[in-house]
């Protein structure tokens, strides 16, 4: 993958960011045609994002979706597999956590009604990602194309409940009924209020906490168990995994039922934190994002906490952009993000040559002045 | 009822035209061993350029040319990723549908203020329905007569284009130079390469060719189709196409098969909206939106029929050592 | 090299060609005089530098310095057009066919008369069957190329080269995938071509066809040219010295050896692939603590099928392994992980592809199919520091270099990656080793320590398998020489009784006088 001959921190680090900058430079360009002046608009963006509590408490709200779905990404990655279908995992897996909090809210107190959604979010979206997994495993057809086509089936399927089951008598909108207080995900603000501390309202809730769980157990498994060395040797060299005792079409079952139940956590955020009942499209395409949040983290859990971050600073500065420009709405921060997967991602390896050049050329350059010193 | 079967297909057509459009455009692309899951980001790039610039310039010719213009510009940036520089092709065909998503709103709210929508278009800004000679005249023969002016006359040229274009692409492929080695890049790059042609070459001009294509397929939704732009008006066709694609085995003749098959799906849905059918009760809209995806689904699997993909597809060219 | 002999123009010239790949100087100032209708042999060690300098000439790389001159006039090759416009043809080690298309289309691919297919077949038709008739390359022009074997596939591209009219015949290591029968048609093909005035250059590692077919040969060693010698002048021994660059030894020095008890065995055993061949025909075969048993073939004769099914990599369509105490049939359970808990050890034949992960530390690469023993790995985490501890020591025992277990993997010498593989396998002390190719590109100082771990597991009293294309090893180690043509073992032959010629005859499946008698013998007591 990458046999250049530069250090590590140039390909860990300098590489992506120079990727990224790319992307934001091509967006600024986006920014001038349609008469904004990006400085302003990045000002804008960061104020917005993180100037004041409530700015961040929506940043890290975007960022916990981010962190699920691009995990869900970049577990199926190392083993291999393009997961496209997060979008549809997450959606079934909300529907599930949905499913359990309108069932068992009325009757159960939290500590009982908790632990069943996240697992029947994990479950749902799970089950969402079996098919194209077994199908990917056992019967050869592309995982792509199948998960593509599973986001279109949970996207009808979703549709068909919210109008013909899910909605109340007498509602308009497609949406259940509002959940009862006891299947609420606690607020941000009310959790850290137990503690003292003054913080004000916003739609992060404790699910943050849940996806900064996730990134440890996943980094945790990928690095640091015979599991995940499982997972990376058959994404590196399947034939390999085999030698080496590994069931590669059994491991692929599995990596994607971790990676669908990942999505499916975003139904914690969403569902139970955020709106408290099921909405039509609540996932509004926070899977794809997962595709670029994997992208620029590459795959790293620390990395994907990062880029989970920016896109949160995106998603929320894109909201005050709208607000302050009539020009701009939230389909900005999709052009952002879309340069951001062809930078980062389908064009990833573009810089790695020039970068070489130059660095070969400063080092030689260098061992050159070093030896007439010498002499 | 023979009205209403007149009427449905009629529709079909209507509905398998950019379908079909598309579908060809990821065949040529998916030959020469190129991905294209960015149908979809295409599609509705150029659906956005052939509306607004009909709209601006008074004529759906003009249209028609920016639309293809469009998908040409689109075709080459993922050929630049993913030829040139050896990207992933799914990431790159993910990058542009977004990119496509998100550009043609935002542009679209800047120059027309309208919510991302263009004015509607009228008149010679759009394509008009063609009488083919003595439709009229035929119009009271029973059955053939009716088939002939109800069904196969009264739609605009890209209807008829796009069912040109099947036979076409069928002689391209099989009876031309060009044809014999774009089949040849996307089962064995190797060999096109050893024998002395360009392996990028090739697979860029699949791509013009595919971009080309599939803006006309935007042209026909936001000219022909429809009048005017609106957000998102893509609506999974690019990838119903893709699964046509598949569904049509990357055969042209098939691929248009499947194309007709899942425009008519389609227009059932919207004809079945609402409709008690006796003993089943009202087919749920969504039942039948489904179905091509998992007849896809159940294809790849292998339970009815194989499909088999052209061998290099997906893969970058490297040369070997 | 200046005194001008008019009789004998040459076809191809080259002068100092030299080409890098990063810190690898792949082609050393390459200088080489062709003579027009001759067949010119270069022979060399596997990464000698013959591939990247064919691939030079055929345009698929560009030199970084140097001149190619064909026909005596000084030709611009940046790419493969440029060398077939030239007049070069280049039959690859891997064929560079379309597999979905007929044999004519693949001819005409590159090479149509104008932008109508149907003209150009029809020329191609015509001028191919004129070809065939006049150099006994018959093929069935409309059959699909997944249709033929391997030796018509090979036709095809000769055809393809004729077709554009080379006058200069590139073969890359020919005969690796052929039988003997068809590599001796092959021979006569050659001869004919030449006979017509085409000049040939046959890459090969092979000294017996060298001096079977060429005229004149040229040895590489390390990306340099050794030696220019006409081929009536010469001898085995002093090309395979040219090729190694000192006097080689192949004896490996050991006692004779005492077999005991079978440790594997193996009968009727059959495997079939995906496409439906049989790739294995009810195989029997034993392997004895404390002896070397080789297999030798032509490569694709089912040795590698033979080790996957043992080493519960492919699973057996019909008959059974017995390993000890257990078995494996079609119908129970196997993988290479039960294989590995049954003592048995592989080192396959690939390293890269299958032997480690390329991309994984080599303290990675030293636990694969090892990661999941408890020591380690705790209940949950695995044990980062004793695997470490692990990889060192088995680089400090076997002399890996350099000696960090937290290099990539790909970014040790084939010798070294070769080195921690096979200290994996025989650190884990398995009843039965398998090993294939074990010095394949490896370099010479670690081939005798290779072979010398070999022998010190016989003389443990283990039981060895050693598959390997090179003759010469397999005499060299082996107790018991197994044949295996087609999927099936051919015959058997005591290592003090076997030679080349006796294998080589065996690999074409044809058994030799001193065998029958011996069979005869047999059977009359």
């Amino acid at each position: 993958m990458n046999n250049n001959k530069l250090p590590a921190w140039i390909n860990v680090l300098l590489l992506p960011l120079l990727n990224l900058a790319l992307a934001l430079a091509v967006s600024a360009l986006v920014f001038i045609a349609v008469d904004v002046n990006p400085l302003d608009a990045a000002q804008l963006m960061i104020e917005g994002a993180l100037g004041y509590q409530e700015g961040v408490g929506y940043t890290l709200y975007y960022a916990t979706n981010f962190i699920f779905t691009g995990l869900a990404v970049a577990i199926a990655f190392s083993a291999g597999l393009f997961n496209i279908g997060g979008e549809g995992q997450a959606y079934i897996g909300g529907l599930g956590t949905g499913l359990v909090c309108l069932l068992l809210g009325p009757s159960m107190p939290f500590w009982i009604v908790f632990p069943v959604a996240l697992l029947a979010g994990m479950a749902f979206g799970a089950l969402w990602a079996l098919i194209p997994a077994y199908l990917q495993a056992y019967r050869g057809s592309h995982v792509v194309i199948t998960t593509i086509m599973f986001n279109f089936i949970a996207a009808s399927l979703m549709v068909y409940l919210m109008v013909n089951v899910l909605k109340p008598e007498g509602e308009m909108s497609a949406v259940s009924a509002v959940f009862e207080s006891n299947a609420h995900l606690p607020m941000m603000h009310d959790i850290l209020g137990w503690f003292g501390i003054d913080f004000v309202r916003s739609p992060l809730n404790l699910s943050f906490f849940l996806a900064l769980a996730a990134l440890v157990l996943v980094w945790l498994l990928l690095w640091h168990t015979r599991w995940g060395y499982a997972i990376r040797a058959l994404g590196s060299n399947p034939t390999a995994a085999t030698y080496g005792g590994i069931n590669p079409k059994r491991l692929t079952v599995i990596v994607m039922l971790i990676s669908g139940a990942l999505a499916g956590m975003l139904g914690m955020n969403e569902v139970m934190g955020y709106s408290q009942q099921i909405r039509l499209g609540f996932v509004s395409g926070y899977g794809f994002t997962g595709i670029a949040v994997a992208l620029i983290g590459r795959g790293h859990p620390i990395g994907i906490f990062f880029a989970s971050l920016l896109f949160g600073i995106l998603f929320q500065g894109g909201n005050e952009l709208s607000f302050e420009y009539a020009n701009i709405e939230r389909e900005m921060v999709e052009v952002v993000q879309s340069l951001v997967v062809l930078f980062s991602g389908a064009l990833s390896l573009m810089l790695v040559k020039p970068v070489e050049k130059i660095y070969l050329a400063l080092t030689a350059s260098r061992a050159n002045q070093a030896n007439t010193q010498e002499a | 009822m023979f009205d209403t079967i007149i009427l449905l297909l009629d529709a079909t057509l209507r509905v398998a035209t950019p379908l079909l459009l598309l579908a060809l455009a990821g065949l040529f692309s998916e030959r020469s061993g190129v991905v294209n899951i960015a149908l979809e980001g295409k599609l509705l790039g150029s659906a956005f350029a052939a509306a607004a610039t009909s709209y601006a310039t008074g004529s759906v010719w003009m249209g028609l040319l920016a639309g293809m213009a469009t998908g040409f510009a689109l075709a080459m940036v993922h050929g630049f990723a993913s030829i040139t520089h050896r990207g992933d092709q799914i990431v790159s065909g993910t990058a542009i549908n977004m990119l496509a998503a998100g550009l043609t709103v935002t542009l679209g709210r800047y120059w027309f203020e309208q919510g991302g929508q263009t004015p509607s278009l009228v008149g010679d800004q759009r394509f008009q329905a063609i009488d083919l000679p003595l439709a009229g005249m035929l119009q009271d023969v029973p059955l053939i007569g009716s088939l002939y002016s109800k069904l196969l006359s009264g739609h605009n040229l890209l209807v008829y284009l796009a069912f040109a274009l099947v036979p076409v692409s069928w002689w391209i492929l099989q009876r031309t130079r060009f044809g014999l080695r774009l089949r040849a890049v996307g089962e064995n790059p190797h060999s096109v390469d050893t024998a002395g042609v360009s392996v990028t070459w090739l697979r860029y001009r699949a791509l013009m060719i595919a971009g080309l294509l599939a803006g006309i397929a935007g042209a026909y939704l936001s000219t022909a189709h429809s009048a005017g732009f609106v957000p998102n008006m893509s609506a999974g066709k690019g990838f119903i196409a893709l699964a046509a694609l598949i569904f049509g085995k990357w055969r042209p003749v098939s691929v248009m098969f499947g194309c007709l098959l899942f425009g008519f799906l389609d227009a059932l849905a919207v004809r079945l909206q609402g409709v008690e059918i006796p003993v089943i009760g009202e087919v749920p809209v969504q039942a039948i939106e489904v179905l091509p995806y998992v007849l896809t689904v159940l294809l790849l699997a292998g339970f009815i029929g194989k499909a088999i993909a052209p061998k290099a597809v997906g893969q970058p060219y490297v040369k070997s050592r | 090299m200046s005194d001008s002999r008019p009789n004998q123009a040459l076809a191809l010239e080259l002068r100092g060609i030299d080409k890098r790949f990063g810190d690898v100087h792949a082609n050393n100032n390459i200088n080489l005089q062709v003579p027009k209708g001759t067949v010119h042999g270069i022979i060399g060690e596997n990464g000698a530098g013959k591939s990247t300098l064919m691939n030079i000439i055929y345009g698929f790389y560009e030199a970084d310095q140097g001149d190619i001159l064909v026909g005596g006039q000084i030709c611009h090759i940046p790419n493969s057009r440029e060398a077939i416009a030239a007049g070069i043809g280049m039959v690859h080690q891997h064929f560079m066919l379309v597999d979905n298309f007929t044999v004519l289309e693949n001819v005409v691919l590159g090479a149509e008369d104008g932008a109508m297919l149907n003209v150009s077949l029809r020329k191609a038709r015509k001028e191919l069957q004129r070809l065939a008739h006049e150099y006994q390359l018959d093929v069935p022009l409309d059959a699909t190329i997944d249709e033929l074997p391997v030796g018509l596939q090979q036709r095809v591209e000769i055809l393809k080269a004729l077709y554009r009219g080379a006058k200069v015949l590139i073969l890359d290591e020919p005969t690796g995938v052929l039988t003997p029968q068809e590599t001796d048609h092959l021979f006569r093909i050659l001869h004919s071509l030449r006979d017509q005035g085409v000049t040939i250059l046959l890459i090969t590692h092979k000294l017996r066809e060298i001096l079977a077919i060429t005229d004149n040969v040229s040895v590489m060693r390390q990306g340099q040219m050794v030696g220019h010698v006409k081929t009536s002048e010469t001898s085995k021994e002093e090309l395979a010295e040219l090729m190694v660059g000192r006097k080689v030894r192949l004896k490996v020095e050991k006692q004779d050896a005492t077999p005991g008890e079978v440790l594997l065995s193996t009968e009727k055993l059959t495997y079939t692939d995906s496409r439906g061949v049989d790739m294995l025909k009810a195989v029997d075969l034993e392997i004895r603590a404390g002896e070397v048993v080789g297999v030798a073939g032509v490569s694709g004769n089912g040795q590698s099928e033979l080790m996957e099914v043992l080493a519960g990599i492919l699973e057996p369509t019909k008959g059974e392994v017995k390993i000890g105490s257990n078995r494996i049939t079609a119908d129970t359970p196997s993988s290479a992980k039960l294989v590995r808990e049954m003592k048995v050890g592989h080192v396959p034949e690939d390293r890269l592809s299958m032997g480690l992960v390329k991309n994984f530390s080599a303290e990675e690469s030293a636990i694969l199919g090892i990661q999941e023993q408890p020591r380690f790995n705790g209940q949950w985490l695995s044990k980062r520091k004793d695997i470490t501890e692990y990889c060192q020591g088995l680089m400090e025992e076997w002399d890996v270099r350099p000696r960090n277990p937290k290099l990539r993997s790909s970014l040790f010498s084939g010798g070294n990656q070769q080195k921690l593989i096979i200290a994996r396998e025989v650190d884990q002390d398995p009843d039965v080793l398998m090993i294939g190719q074990p010095t394949r590109g490896v370099d010479i100082g670690a081939i005798e320590y290779i072979h010398k771990r070999i022998i010190d597991m016989r003389d443990q009293g283990k039981g060895v398998l050693l598959v390997s294309v090179e003759l010469d090893e397999i005499l060299a180690l082996s107790d018991r020489i197994i044949v295996m043509f087609d999927g099936q073992i051919v015959g058997e032959v005591a290592a003090d009784k076997a030679n080349e010629r006796i294998l080589g005859m065996m690999m074409a499946n044809v058994i030799p006088d001193e065998l029958k008698q011996a069979d005869t013998a047999g059977e009359a007591l």
